[in-house]
């Protein structure tokens, strides 16, 4: 194997930078002129805007610029698309109302943006920004869920009649009938599955640029994706044509979802910066980050699992009301829909399933994906059904989970809802994990608890999620607006050393190391002579960018086929070089070698070649630069077992994760550091969402846990040491085998927590409390079930 | 506007500034040293952690004309010729950093932990670092980069 290929835990590239202080985040760019800009934002979820009186901010020191939705309105340009369309149950189309990027007449959730003010400077832009005057007259809201739904409600959008944005239903819904009359045993469960606030660490932040030269315009912002940004803005948003629109993300602080979005600001800044010919910069505070990233999952399930007399699953229903806030976000739709419904098989060969989806807007930041999107909704409907189904009957958790997976020699196996499976072996990782926990001696660990006057609770869940989106055709079938590959380039330079253009993104993942490993390994390369570019469309030909794990499962893919095709060119040089057929060639380690002689040539003397072709092959192309783009021919199905141990503290109800044990197949691994990692940050953020995370917004809209004070990001403290390994079966349709990594932790760990608190408390009668386990939530709790 | 003269990362600064100006935007916006970050308006994440006379601090919960006649450290100041601090070299080799931007807050004040405990268990690990957040890592190869940092004696 090449020194730092594939299966190596080599150090990463992008580390020096960092420690160092010399990464570059959006915030720390800087330009010659650059002004600033501070947006106005409704205090209010719904109000009709009656007057904006911008006077005495336009006269405030330093004010370059102020802009309203009249402003916008007038230019008939700014408003964001979403790129996923979804059908009723009757075949209609979704409600799909505008989104300004600045509200002309009404506001319709708290953070909506209002007004633009650009000064010369941060101060000057605040300032200014605080003496708009905007005349609002409030209006009734709706702030959840449940108020959305009511008859008579006040309503978001008066197109969207109940509030509702789409009807939606997804699988065989008279097979799972027969299947719930035919059952011994139905069982139901109610359940929420929490909204979050993504909160990436870095602020959201935009620079647009304006060349009245070239007439050339740059967006530079905290992006996940910025060629799907660009598409945005050119094709939607602006209608700068894409030739003339460069849009640049350098080191991005964390994305976890909510950087994927095109944003408002993002327009914004490149609006502005055009009328001043300046460089404008927007950037966050973090209480602004709280309402104006999207949101993430904000759903209310009622689910239904019909078993026979020996516990096999014999129908899943699902019924589920879905959150979408004010506006469609990016991917919005199709999170609640394609993303949920699809993964409600889980690991088991429940043979008929069907899911009935209301998406509704209410007066809330919208709400879009956050790690995971949608599959951890459905894991947390499935493995917590699963649980109460196994106490209602009296049989083992694990036994009946057991009894209903699909089997290692089921694969490929084809689902109710839409997937096949490619790979899995859910009893190895199962049993892995049962071991790595010591499921087996628990009851001692309760005993010694309760002996301390803890109340001690273990938990399993197991998951399957569909990631490496996605085959671009199969997904177009599915409403999505976009094609769904990824693009690399592979360039080799005169002198040896290679740089990789790839279309993914790079913002915690550690690509720039993970893709080295790739050429050390494809090309017998150091990995020092190995330099991976992301993040800017002036030097990538085109890519989708980072979301729902799809990086090395697609663009490692592109990379790897754009690997190949640079060797297959250079064994053309060297045959011609080694004065034999191509076909006696072989490239191994780092050299092209005749078969069965010692006769060889570098990689380095083939790619010199290359550029001074002085000896070279009739009728090749001179240059060693290779281009492939990759259109995956199915999801990946990466999957797992999760066991959580809990203390509660009956007193206080105070609950505290003692023991994490993951145990993952995420196919394929290049870095196993890197792979644990991931995992590790997604329980973290799984664990935060069972017991500490969670959006408030009072009844009358207003976002109650709107900073780090009333909204709990896990604290080291937190958090337990994870015991996490990886037991991995390969992707059967990718070039790698991998399967991806970045969304595992965050699907699997939520009902395993969850499940654990369940058992810490069943002894009291309690069979089901929501997310997230707060001390309050758990403390009441233990007091209903011991005054009942 | 008042005039402060101080050294950063070993350096001698004066400069005019306005009174309200905090310190981390003096470092970020007049010293451009953009390794200092800033995360939150509540003082809670712990990016913009700086050294003051040695100790770490919240560089947002001070203004620059505090720091008067004082020594600061950054993120940028802490490795010498090229070569990380044992602190930033134990994150690196635990992965202790996925996007990095928590990071340079993580590093300085765990530097300030171990100069002060150099014995300091997990748990007073994980009690110290409750000023500072990080998204990306679930915190346990931030705790293993500073146990062994510890561990190598070194700041």
């Amino acid at each position: 194997m090449a020194q730092g290929g594939i299966g190596a835990s080599v150090k990463r590239k992008e580390d020096a930078r960092f420690l160092q202080g010399k990464g570059t985040y959006t915030d720390d760019v800087v330009r010659p002129q650059q002004a600033h800009a501070v947006i106005v934002r409704s205090p209010h979820a719904h109000a009709h805007i009656r007057a904006i009186r911008t006077e005495a901010a336009r006269r405030s020191p330093g004010v370059l610029l102020v802009l309203t939705g009249a402003d916008l309105a007038a230019e008939k340009i700014g408003n964001l698309p979403t790129g996923w369309q979804v059908f009723n149950k009757d075949g209609t189309p979704m409600v799909e109302p505008p989104h300004a990027a600045l509200c002309a007449e009404e506001v319709r959730c708290v953070g909506d943006q209002v007004a633009l003010v650009v000064a010369e400077t941060k101060d000057q832009a605040r300032e200014a920004a605080s003496l708009v005057e905007v005349d609002y007259q409030d209006l009734p809201a709706v702030a959840n869920i449940a108020q959305a739904i009511k008859a008579g409600a006040p309503l978001v959008w008066p197109q969207a009649k109940g509030n509702t944005c789409y009807d939606w239903h997804f699988g065989d819904k008279a097979a799972t009938d027969a299947a719930f009359a035919k059952a011994h045993r139905v069982v139901s469960l109610d359940l929420v599955n929490n909204r979050l606030i993504p909160n990436a660490i870095e602020p959201r932040s935009a620079i647009g640029e304006y060349d009245r030269a070239t007439d050339d315009t740059t967006l530079v912002t905290t992006s996940q994706n910025p060629h799907l940004t660009r598409l945005l803005l050119a094709a939607f948003s602006y209608g700068i044509p894409e030739h003339k629109l460069r849009v640049v993300a350098p080191d991005v602080g964390g994305g976890f979802g909510s950087k994927i979005y095109h944003y408002p600001e993002e327009f914004l800044v490149v609006w502005a910066a055009r009328k001043l010919s300046r460089p404008v910069k927007w950037t966050a505070v973090r209480s602004e980050s709280f309402v104006s990233d999207a949101h993430g999952r904000d759903h209310v399930t009622h689910a239904e699992l019909a078993l026979d007399k020996d516990g096999t699953f014999l129908g899943l229903r699902v019924r589920t009301l879905a959150n979408l806030g004010a506006y469609l976000s990016t991917f919005a739709p199709g999170i609640p829909t394609w993303f949920y419904a699809t993964l409600l098989a889980g690991c088991y060969r429940t043979p008929a399933i069907y899911a009935e989806v209301r998406a509704l807007f209410t007066h809330t930041v919208p709400v879009d994906a956050y790690r995971g999107a949608g599959r951890p909704e459905a894991t947390y409907v499935l493995e917590r059904i699963v649980d109460v189904a196994a106490g209602e009957m009296g049989v083992d958790r694990v036994e009946l989970r057991r009894r209903n997976f699909i089997r290692p020699d089921q694969f490929p196996y084809k689902t109710p809802v839409a997937l096949e499976y490619d790979s899995g072996d859910y009893v190895a990782t199962l049993d892995l994990a049962l071991k790595k926990a010591d499921w087996a001696g628990f009851e001692k660990r309760r005993s010694e608890a309760k002996a301390r006057g803890k109340l001690r609770g273990i938990g399993i869940s197991t998951y399957v999620e569909a990631c490496g989106i996605a085959p671009s055709a199969v997904a177009g079938s599915l409403g999505v607006r976009a094609g769904l590959y990824e693009t690399a380039n592979v360039r080799v330079h005169p002198t040896g050393s290679v740089t990789i253009f790839t279309g993914t993104h790079s913002h915690g993942q550690g690509h720039e190391t993970t893709y080295a490993q790739l050429a050390a390994e494809y090309l017998g390369v150091p990995l020092d002579k190995v330099e991976v570019s992301h993040g800017d469309t002036s030097k990538i030909p085109f890519g989708m960018g980072t979301y729902g794990s799809r990086s090395l499962a697609v663009g490692g893919s592109a990379v790897v086929k754009a690997l190949e095709k640079v060797i297959a060119k250079g064994k053309k040089i060297a045959a011609h070089l080694l004065e034999a057929s191509e076909g006696d060639v072989d490239f191994k380690d780092g050299k092209f070698t005749v078969k069965g002689t010692d006769r060889s040539k570098t990689f380095g003397e083939v790619a010199l070649t290359a550029y001074i072709p002085h000896k070279y092959p009739a009728g090749l192309e001179p240059g060693l630069e290779e281009t492939a783009f990759y259109d995956p021919k199915n999801w990946t199905y990466p999957a797992g077992c999760h066991v959580c141990e809990v203390e509660i503290d009956p007193e206080t109800g105070v609950t505290r994760v003692v023991a994490f044990t993951g145990m993952d197949d995420v196919g394929r691994v290049v870095n196993p550091m890197i792979v644990e990692g991931q995992v590790h940050g997604g329980v973290a953020q799984g664990i935060g969402q069972a017991l500490l995370e969670g959006a408030v917004y009072d009844d009358k809209g207003q976002l109650l846990s709107g900073s780090f004070l009333g909204y709990t990001v896990p604290r080291a403290l937190d958090l337990p040491a994870y015991a996490v390994g990886t037991h991995n079966t390969m992707c059967t349709h990718n070039p790698l085998g991998s399967k991806g990594v970045g969304e595992v932790g965050a699907i699997g760990s939520p009902p395993a927590v969850m499940n654990a608190v369940v058992d810490a408390l069943a002894h009291l009668g309690v069979r089901h409390l929501d997310m997230p386990a707060t001390p309050e939530r758990v403390w009441r709790t233990i007091r209903d079930a011991k005054k009942s | 506007m008042p005039a402060i003269a101080l050294e950063v990362n070993g350096k001698r600064v004066t400069a005019e500034v306005e009174a309200r100006l905090l310190l981390v935007d003096f470092l970020r916006e007049r010293l451009g040293l953009t390794g200092t970050h800033v995360g939150c308006d509540t003082s809670q994440c712990g990016a913009c952690t700086v050294h003051v006379g040695g100790r770490s601090v919240k560089s947002c919960t001070m203004l620059a004309v505090e720091a008067d006649g004082g020594s600061v450290t950054t993120i940028e100041g802490l490795a010498t010729n090229g070569t990380l601090s044992p602190m930033q070299e134990a994150f690196r080799e635990y992965h202790g950093l996925q996007c990095g931007f928590c990071t340079p807050g993580m590093v300085m004040s765990a530097t300030d932990l171990v100069r002060q405990n150099p014995g300091a268990s997990e748990a007073q690990i994980r009690e110290w670092l409750e000023g500072n957040l990080c998204r990306c890592t679930g915190y346990q190869n931030i705790v293993k980069a500073v146990q062994a940092a510890a561990r190598a004696g070194g700041r």
